[in-house]
């Protein structure tokens, strides 16, 4: 919980031309909603990662805005087509304004 | 039930006697009106209708904290057949939004998965809106036993 958040993203290594892949992503979080509050009765206040976006060679693949009821750990399940061999990049914001990011290449037989 | 419930519970938020649920504040769950005002502006006024979006939760959520949960909309995802934005809300927390994700022609297919919080049974709301205005929608209840724990 104190170390930083640490990112994790599993993609397939190779794809034919133009198929559709499964992409898994995670990052460690606590995603502090905002309304708990600690021993001494005071809110804990709100500190979430509230965007997640994947970019294929500078192309927009999925992005999601995320709320406090997105659970700790935010995981992200979903699919990309894959016209030609390339990199995803992967990119996380928090609430804080630091941006934290991963990259996975894949190639294309 | 519902107010009698929300009375029990707000008695019981100063004792803290549910201490670790994240979206357990003391005070008022979603309104009605929250919802249907969020629905509203994602669907600019539009009815949703039912159809095309499926949206995959349990029926009993073991652990409130952490509920998995997937839409999948049924669409090409290439040319004028286009899934823009999916909403995902939650009619019993304390704020109803939950996530909204963005597909592009580069998404292969309109589908995601995610794990979210419930503070307590409710439902779990997906719309879906289309490249020409359309809007889609599905419900699912999901049961929760015990609100969250742990940490």
């Amino acid at each position: 919980m104190a170390s930083a958040p640490k990112p994790r993203v599993k993609v397939p290594k190779t794809a034919s031309a133009g198929e559709v892949i499964v992409i898994k992503t995670l990052i460690s979080h606590e995603m502090e909603s905002g309304q708990r509050k600690d021993k001494d009765g005071n809110p804990i206040p709100r500190k979430i990662i509230n965007k997640f976006s994947c970019v294929f060679n500078g192309q927009p693949v999925f992005s999601c805005d995320l709320d406090p009821a997105v659970s700790a750990n935010p995981y992200f399940e979903f699919s990309a087509r894959v016209p030609e061999s390339g990199t995803f990049t992967f990119t996380w914001v928090d609430d804080d304004g630091s941006v934290y990011t991963d990259e996975q290449s894949i190639k294309v037989e | 039930m519902t107010l009698s419930r929300r009375r029990v519970l707000m008695l019981a938020a100063g004792a803290a006697a549910i201490p670790a649920l994240q979206l357990f504040p003391g005070s008022s769950f979603a309104a009605a009106e929250d919802v249907a005002k969020m629905m509203a502006d994602f669907s600019g006024g539009k009815e949703p209708q039912t159809g095309k979006i499926t949206l995959t939760a349990p029926e009993i959520a073991e652990n409130g904290n952490t509920v998995p949960i997937s839409v999948d909309v049924d669409s090409a995802m290439d040319g004028a057949d286009m899934v823009d934005a999916v909403m995902i809300l939650a009619d019993g927390n304390p704020r109803p939004e939950v996530a909204t994700f963005h597909f592009t022609a580069m998404s292969g297919s309109a589908a995601a998965t995610t794990r979210m919080r419930l503070a307590r049974t409710q439902n779990v709301i997906a719309l879906a809106r289309m490249a020409d205005g359309s809007v889609y929608m599905d419900k699912k209840e999901v049961k929760v036993t015990i609100g969250g724990c742990g940490g």
